[in-house]
């Protein structure tokens, strides 16, 4: 079933007329006859989660927005999308652009927000073109404005561009760049819902989340509540990248097996030239990698599902988690080691320098990371790898901190044989990888 | 003494009137970008200095942020600027190669411009374009499913373009 994605194959729906003809805007319709609270119980009740990572009841994070008199509201979409592995965001944003500010006109209302921004990232720059001409097309046709439809609701919106910050996807960093300033995350609380940009009640919602409203608002938020499996509610957008056959963002039910999404004709079509499957890290770049037969099944032997839950069960043992949906494969070829530095010059590049941990951590990690990769590592170089990643976590103002932290630890603990092969072999792990080992293609061996 | 044009600067007054009534310091990080659009794809102290002045800020509120994000370049750089993304899903899928590539056919280390003043090789991390990998952004757009003839036949389109 697709909530999101359902028209995104019409012709011309990129624009007004198309996307109206095909029920756009009758979310908006909808909305303006309700009472804003009534909306943010839609909302709480369909139990949509925050599409950006967390997984925050989005309700709850709308019920938390202070109200004081006199003092303007602020709605701030996050489209920094940055967490590598992750392009789902650019997909709605580029091709279904009307469904997007559908979703923030009705979310603006639920607020009161009356200037609402959508804070994207820098590299997307030809997509605020996009967006720029669907709020046009939206204000053209009474969507937008002074007194929407007779509603007496006034709301503009606008686009700002990013610069290239990672970090800026971080709720309160978003914040502080969105007021022109350098994008350090601020200290909870004040939470921003009481003092979020410019000191004004503010929320922070991922676009998806924000898209997802429409389908909320249209079905009823009990309908889409019963959409899904437990507190996974609705549909998800999968960021398919990697060594997939078929890459691409799908839409997904939340019932759906991480086995038949990887093999499935329908979805990713198994992985890129009849490799072997190795390992996958399957919410974005900070969550916990998963060798081959932990990903299937969990270590209780039960089917893994694309759902909040179920690819978290285990905890970080032999669990991961959804987190943005940016799902990343290896394939038998790929080197754990390496793919793993990536992440952690990554994350190094990113840190916004306040924390000494995070500052200091990150870049040590790369360091000793590139030392095992290029053969110049010491077996007591994956322990300090631990004991670093393990002083970080926890320690900083923001979850960056621990976004590093988690890819180490994880591949660490799953994979730690290719790391001390490495060190065992600096020579041979020069010109070959390591392959599969002991965590071969689950469809041939089983769980241990 | 520097100046953007007449179309910049409604474009300026413009994007300051997206913002409450003295919160102007918002518009910065999009007059740095069309600063750097227009004073030649970098930003020197001057183009940098010019900017306070348009948002009656301090200087110094201008470079703390300009060098706080990867998008703004600190130095001159070539008139294309070829940023390729290194992060893991696109290293899965062979960016190293294409950075290699790059290098030997233009002759050039990472950051570094190429003697003509036309490339500056400048990697990058994860730019969102995973599924589409390995990339790179040029100017606005990007540039997906790369392979080493693929770079050669941009290098050679965009060789093309800066005679015309």
């Amino acid at each position: 079933m697709k909530l999101l994605l359902e028209n995104a194959h019409i012709e011309g729906i990129r624009y007004y007329e198309a996307y109206r003809k095909n029920g756009g805007y009758r979310a908006v319709e909808k909305a303006l006859k309700m009472t804003p609270d009534e909306i943010v119980e839609e909302v709480k009740k369909s139990g949509l989660r925050g599409r950006g990572g967390a997984g925050f009841p989005t309700g709850m994070k709308w019920s938390f927005l202070a109200k004081p008199d006199g003092v303007p509201r602020h709605l701030v979409v996050n489209a920094d999308e940055s967490e590598p592995g992750t392009f789902k965001d650019r997909y709605l944003m580029e091709f279904l652009p009307h469904l997007f500010v559908e979703g923030m006109i009705a979310s603006s209302y639920a607020l009161g927000s009356n200037t609402t921004y959508v804070y994207i990232r820098g590299e997307y720059a030809w997509i605020p073109d996009i967006l720029e001409q669907a709020i046009a097309e939206a204000k053209a046709n009474g969507w937008l404005g002074k007194n929407i439809q007779g509603s007496g609701f006034d709301c503009e919106i606008y686009v700002h561009r990013g610069a290239g910050a990672y970090i800026c996807g971080e709720e309160t960093a978003l914040i502080e760049s969105l007021e022109g300033k350098r994008g350090n995350p601020r200290i909870k609380p004040p939470f921003p819902a009481i003092q979020g940009v410019w000191m004004r009640p503010t929320v922070v919602n991922n676009v998806e989340t924000i898209a997802a409203v429409v389908p909320i608002l249209n079905m009823g938020g009990e309908e889409y509540g019963k959409i899904g499996v437990g507190r996974s509610t609705g549909t998800k957008l999968m960021s398919a990248c990697g060594n997939l056959k078929r890459p691409g963002v799908y839409e997904i039910p939340f019932d759906l097996s991480v086995e038949d999404f990887i093999y499935g004709d329908e979805w990713c079509q198994g992985i890129a030239n009849g490799k072997k499957l190795k390992a996958c890290i399957p919410g974005g770049s900070s969550v916990p990698i998963l060798p081959a037969n932990l990903l299937l099944k969990t270590a209780k032997g039960e089917t893994r599902c694309m759902n909040y839950e179920s690819l978290s069960d285990g905890g970080f043992q032999t669990g991961s988690m959804l987190g943005s949906g940016g799902f990343i494969v290896l394939d038998e070829d790929q080197c754990v080691v390496r793919h793993t530095m990536t992440l952690a010059r990554f994350y190094t590049h990113e840190s916004c320098g306040q924390c000494s941990p995070c500052r200091e951590g990150t870049g040590w990690m790369y360091k000793i990371l590139k030392n095992i990769e290029t053969g110049k590592g010491k077996m007591s170089d994956i322990d300090l790898l631990w004991d670093i990643q393990r002083r970080i976590e926890g320690n900083t103002i923001c979850p960056l901190g621990d976004a590093a932290a988690w890819p180490v630890a994880a591949a660490i603990r799953h994979f730690r044989d290719e790391f001390e092969w490495h060190v065992l072999n600096p020579e041979e792990s020069q010109k070959r990888n390591y392959g599969l080992a002991h965590y071969a293609d689950p469809l041939e061996i089983m769980v241990s | 003494m520097i100046q953007f044009s007449q179309e910049k600067l409604d474009k300026v007054k413009e994007i300051i009137a997206r913002y409450p009534e003295g919160k102007h310091k918002s518009a910065l990080i999009p007059l740095l970008h069309l600063a750097q659009e227009e004073f030649g794809g970098w930003l020197d102290v001057p183009s940098m200095d010019y900017v306070a002045g348009l948002l009656d800020i301090k200087p110094i509120e201008v470079y703390e942020v300009a060098t706080f994000y990867s998008m703004f370049n600190m130095k001159p750089v070539g008139k294309y600027v070829l940023e390729v993304c290194q992060t893991g899903p696109c290293m899965l899928n062979g960016s190293d190669q294409i950075i290699d590539h790059i290098k030997n056919k233009l002759g050039i280390q990472a950051g570094e411009t190429s003697a003509d003043g036309l490339f500056t090789l400048k990697p990058v991390e994860c730019l969102g374009a995973c599924g589409y990998a390995p990339m790179m952004q040029l100017g606005k757009h990007f540039r997906e499913h790369l392979t080493t003839e693929k770079v050669d036949s941009i290098l050679e389109e965009l060789r093309l373009a800066a005679k015309n």
